[in-house]
């Protein structure tokens, strides 16, 4: 299993990265931590004649928090965000799911922004990402644009990111309340069975604010509005709990795979759901 | 001339002999990175092959056009069936007596079928090169359903022997039929199961996994033109056996044929077999003059080298109303794949699954199993197991988990009142087999001691009520497990593989410094060899083990054995080792008694020297008596101390062992935790307890992985679903309980010292107490089967079908 003969790039800055993209087009592929596009490569699903490595692209590097606001820059690896304090305290479902990528070695060089921006949904982030209600920052021969990541999903590995964009941070508002990321898989390395990840600041015995979203139960991320509508204003007692994961168990479609049939990854993902809100809630 | 004798125990201790937890010799280089191992050969002007597969499980070949890869830099050449044919060498032998094809002739049988052989100057040249091989297919009917495989309208896979009537085991019934073998008497039981007060019935299915060895298969093959010597290193576990079998297929006389294992990395069986990569190469290599490597990757290691298991197996158990069990009846269909290529002794084409009436005393039984061809990958290897032990002890311990509630009765309790008891040794099974030792109720004892077995039957308890009142979605499990392995293939007389007898070998020649070499027929993969064999030899013959090289696995230097795989290095060149030894000690008592001036029956063995027997400060110590061996004229005596011993074993050994798991289970999510794994071993003697230990851990592991979610999949359209390790499971440490090793010894009546072998013990008892503490736990709402691998959603199956979500 290995490739077939390619170009390397391994350019400096995001101008540069754009222009090799518009030089080459359809032949070129960026790659950030290659743990989905090198083993695509190997099995020759995908013929790329030109690499561009941002890795040396010192701008896409760095969690940056300032005033209530949380950047984070595409290139920052997994084991970045799980050993900086600051975002621990901004954000702590960041570091809760990045635990769950894996092992040690694969976010030593995984990282957020090849992570979200390559549009496989058993990928953990965009699922966080929706959590967040994250934006994206996407550079282009025409300058920068934002897109959310709850409109950044089209369907699998199809995204709002035209091909000749790159990725180059989220961002978004630090976050309060309880928070959880619950994900089942089978063993370490694997993607989830089901996983899900909440929000939910509570103010006087009520839910003044919630967020609630899922990972690897259908073809995008999946962001459950109706769940949250039910969530917040309830004491989020047991009754508005059973009825938010109803509601965001209605909203996936998971396909059969080696994991399991569907109707058991969807009563994972009630199981999964109601975890993560009440651990939220345990911590609101 | 002496100096004072050090205190014997002193003298035994700086041998590191048997018993001794002596640290791996093979550690220093494997921690380093430095083993040898066939990748890491590079030869000037090597080129490497690769192959091109099937994308589909049966269809015909149309065409091959390799004009395209042909022209492509770095390719040499590519290699199809029509340019094997001229050669003979198109088809191969199995094994199993039946023959496989090299590569696609007229059509393919399975997923990742080797199709066409591209050698090219590196491995990305061949890659680009089998890229470019243009091949047309006519897809046929796939057939994946054994049960299918005889009803009207079924595919005929193998058009080659469709019309022939009589395979290598016996007749044929239809195209896709390979055997039907018997073990027992079919009418005595038969008659038994009529008139028994109890039977219980049930299909127990032992998926399709495999070993997945961490280095997948390969070789170097190279072909000197100028001596006409071919050498092929090779992940070999059968070095010797390969070697013949090349002779016998190539018409190359067997002196010009080298076969070299170095180091290997992981067998289990996976390594025993011969795989068309190696005839590729070997023919790639005269055809081009230069040596040829081939590697598998992991998806070609596991879509199309050698599987495991598969077998289905209909059982039927009787019993007294009080739990005296009266006979076994069992069924199998054995699912070998599109060519039968098992790694079998000759006259056991189901191996030895008639070792399936396990540890207890049961008076009649009977066997068949039909061998079925399908459209899957060949193979049908014993996966850290002697041949289809596995098989039979899961079967055995599953059924008697079945009668067990049949009878409403403590599983354990039946065990106890079933084990073949100790003063029934040597016992001849009803099916054939005659037990060399146990001692089954006292280990037994032992185990549920340990893991307090009431107790946890008390907190099981418990537990279900918790569940009914809604307090807990939890369910506890208690897996128990008796094994009895049959293993140490084999005494010569009923055991061979294409006719080579399953005996096996160890030369010693002793240096005049009084250090040694040893060489062996077997070959390690793992199994720290290196450092146990030394051991037997030290304690034999009295020079420290670290004085003792130890080499194997090179057909120039090596004397002739059948290899390691099912458990019989240990019992049959463990057993070479320690008679050569003595044959080292005969002679060198002779050249004490010589330089001691005493007759040879004055002297008696004391640890590392002769002593005059009444005068223990008249001794020569093995050193003293090597060195006078070479340099010291000894009338009627040769120079010289050296040894060979060639040791056909007079029976199989017959390890035992008490597994307990305990288990947790989230009926909800089908996720469960292991709380305790208590493994209780009899191999008989124990050489090295540092290695048994991680023996266990590693079969244990390897049982975990299999029970709990490691097969080979496939979907209808004989797609394997599972080709790579996201989806084939292997644990890593953060899936790997703790475990908790113990022992007993009961050693083997018939070996020089009484060891039995130990390193498939673990996978084969291993598997049933997982499985079984899975199948434990939902006891109390009535199931008595499920299909293993139990994984997340085949547990959430069974709560499910048991009504534990409503």
């Amino acid at each position: 299993m290995v490739p077939g003969a390619f170009n390397y790039y391994r350019p400096d800055t995001v101008d540069d990265v754009i222009g090799l993209l518009g030089e080459w087009g359809d032949d070129a592929r960026v790659i950030a931590g290659g743990h989905s596009l090198i083993p695509v490569m190997k099995q020759r699903l995908s013929d790329i004649s030109h690499l561009i490595d941002l890795g040396g692209v010192e701008a896409l590097k760095g969690i940056i928090i300032d005033g209530g606001t949380v950047t984070i820059g595409a290139m920052t690896t997994q084991h970045e965000l799980i050993t900086n304090d600051a975002l621990a305290s901004a954000a702590p479902i960041i570091r809760e799911a990045s635990l769950q990528i894996a092992d040690p070695q694969v976010r030593y060089l995984g990282t957020i922004g090849g992570n979200v921006a390559n549009g496989d949904p058993a990928n953990d982030m965009p699922g966080l990402m929706q959590t967040l209600g994250a934006t994206y920052h996407l550079a282009g021969p025409n300058g920068g644009r934002t897109v959310a990541a709850r409109d950044f999903y089209e369907a699998a590995y199809f995204t709002a990111r035209e091909d000749d964009e790159i990725l180059t941070a989220v961002s978004f508002a630090a976050t309060s309340g309880g928070y959880a990321y619950e994900k089942q898989k089978r063993k370490i390395g694997d993607y989830a069975t089901a996983a899900a990840g909440v929000l939910l600041t509570m103010h006087g015995g009520s839910c003044s604010a919630a967020s609630v979203a899922l990972t690897n139960l259908s073809d995008t991320p999946v962001y459950c509005t109706d769940a949250v509508d039910i969530l917040v204003g309830s004491s989020v007692d047991d009754e508005a709990v059973a009825a938010a994961v109803k509601a965001a168990v209605d909203v996936s479609d998971p396909v059969a795979d080696t994991r399991g049939p569907v109707d058991f990854k969807k009563y994972v993902a009630g199981v999964i759901v109601k975890k993560a809100i009440e651990s939220a809630r345990s911590r609101a | 001339m002496n100096e004072a004798t050090p205190p014997k125990e002193e003298r035994t201790a700086a041998l590191s002999g048997l018993g001794t937890s002596r640290k791996r010799v093979e550690d220093a280089r494997f921690t380093q990175g430095k083993g040898n191992y066939v990748d890491d050969l590079k030869m000037p002007g090597m080129l490497f092959g690769d192959f091109v597969r099937s994308p589909y499980a049966h269809a015909r070949v149309k065409s091959i056009d390799t004009e395209k890869a042909m022209a492509l830099p770095g390719v040499h050449a590519v290699l199809t069936a029509a340019d094997l044919e001229p050669l003979g060498l198109h088809w191969m032998p199995t094994l199993a007596g039946d023959k496989q094809m090299v590569l696609a002739d007229g059509k393919v049988l399975f997923q990742a079928q080797e199709v066409a052989f591209v050698v090219a100057d590196d491995r990305y040249a061949a890659a680009d090169g089998v890229a470019a091989v243009k091949v047309e297919y006519e897809e046929l009917p796939v057939l994946v359903d054994p049960f299918k495989a005889e009803s009207d309208g079924a595919p005929v896979l193998r058009e080659d022997i469709a019309d022939q009537t009589e395979g290598a085991h016996g007749p044929r019934r239809h195209p896709n039929h390979i055997f039907t073998w018997e073990s027992g008497d079919r009418e005595a039981t038969e008659a038994v199961l009529a008139e028994a007060d109890v039977v219980a019935e049930e299909m127990i299915y032992y998926h399709r996994t495999h070993p997945c060895p961490l280095e997948p298969c390969g070789c170097v093959a190279s072909m000197d033109k100028v001596n006409g010597k071919l050498t092929v290193w090779g992940t070999f576990q059968a070095p010797h056996a390969v070697r013949t079998v090349a002779s016998l297929i190539s018409g190359i006389a067997e002196h010009n044929i080298r076969i070299i294992s170095p180091d290997i990395g992981g067998g289990f069986g996976n390594k025993v077999g011969v795989y068309p990569g190696y005839v590729c190469s070997i023919v790639a290599s005269i055809v081009t003059g230069v040596p040829v490597k081939w590697i598998e990757d992991r998806s070609d290691n596991l879509m199309a080298t050698a599987f495991a298991r598969d077998y289905w197996m209909k059982g039927r158990i009787s019993a007294t109303k009080d739990g005296k069990i009266t006979g076994l009846h069992c069924h199998t269909t054995a699912d070998h794949g599109a060519f039968d290529a098992c790694a079998d002794p000759t006259k056991f084409p189901a191996g030895f699954m008639n070792i399936c009436t396990g540890s207890y005393d049961i008076p009649t039984a009977y066997l068949a199993v039909d061998g079925i061809y399908t459209n899957k990958a060949p193979g049908g290897v014993a996966y850290r197991c002697s041949f289809r032990v596995t098989e039979a002890a899961y079967f055995i311990e599953r059924m008697i988990e079945i009668l067990a509630i049949k009878l409403g009765m403590d599983a354990a309790e039946l065990r106890v009142k079933n084990f073949i008891k100790k003063d029934q040794f040597p016992y001849q099974s009803a099916l054939g087999w005659e037990y060399d030792s146990g001692d089954y109720h006292t280990g037994w004892d032992k185990a549920l001691k340990a893991v307090g077995y009431e107790d946890l039957r008390k907190e099981q308890a418990a537990r279900v009520e918790a569940f009914k009142r809604g307090e807990t979605r939890m369910l506890l499990g208690i897996g128990l497990s008796h094994f009895t392995e049959i293993v140490g293939a084999g005494p010569v007389k009923n055991c061979d593989i294409l006719g080579l007898g399953m005996f096996d070998s160890c030369e010693i020649r002793i240096h005049p410094t009084g250090s040694a070499i040893a060489r062996l027929g077997t070959i390690s993969q793992g199994q720290g060899h290196a450092t146990t064999f030394a051991q037997i030899l030290a304690s034999e013959i009295g020079l420290p083990a670290e004085d003792i090289t130890l080499e194997e696995g090179d057909t120039d230097t090596a004397p002739y054995g059948l290899g390691t795989y099912g458990s019989r290095s240990t019992p049959v060149a463990g057993a070479a080792t320690a008679m050569a030894g003595r044959k080292i000690r005969a002679k060198a008592q002779m050249i004490a008694a010589y330089l001691l001036e005493v007759h040879d029956n004055d002297l008696e063995w004391d640890v590392d020297r002769f002593v005059v027997k009444g005068s223990p400060e008249r001794f020569k110590t093995m050193k003293e008596i090597a060195f006078a061996s070479y340099n010291q004229a000894i009338p009627g005596v040769e120079p010289g101390l050296e040894a060979v011993s060639y040791y056909d074993p007079p029976n199989m050994t017959y390890p035992f062992g008490s597994y307990i798991c305990v288990m947790e289970i989230n009926v909800d999510t089908g996720t469960t935790e292991i709380r305790q794994v208590y493994a209780l071993d009899d191999c008989g003697t124990r050489i090295n307890p540092m290695i048994i230990e991680g023996q266990v851990h590693g079969g244990l592991t390897e049982a975990l992985a299999i029970a709990m979610g490691q097969e080979i999949a496939y979907d209808e359209q004989g797609n394997v679903t599972t080709g790579t390790l996201m989806d084939f499971f292997v644990p890593t440490a953060v899936e790997t309980p703790n475990y908790q090793t113990d022992y007993t010894v009961t050693p083997s009546p018939h070996h020089p010292i009484g060891a039995k072998g130990v390193g498939e013990s673990p996978n084969v008892g291993g598997v049933p107490a997982f499985s079984n503490a899975v199948h434990d736990a939902f006891r109390a709402f009535g199931l008595t089967q499920s299909n293993m691998p139990h994984d997340h959603w085949r547990i959430w199956k069974t709560a499910q079908s048991l009504g534990l979500h409503d």
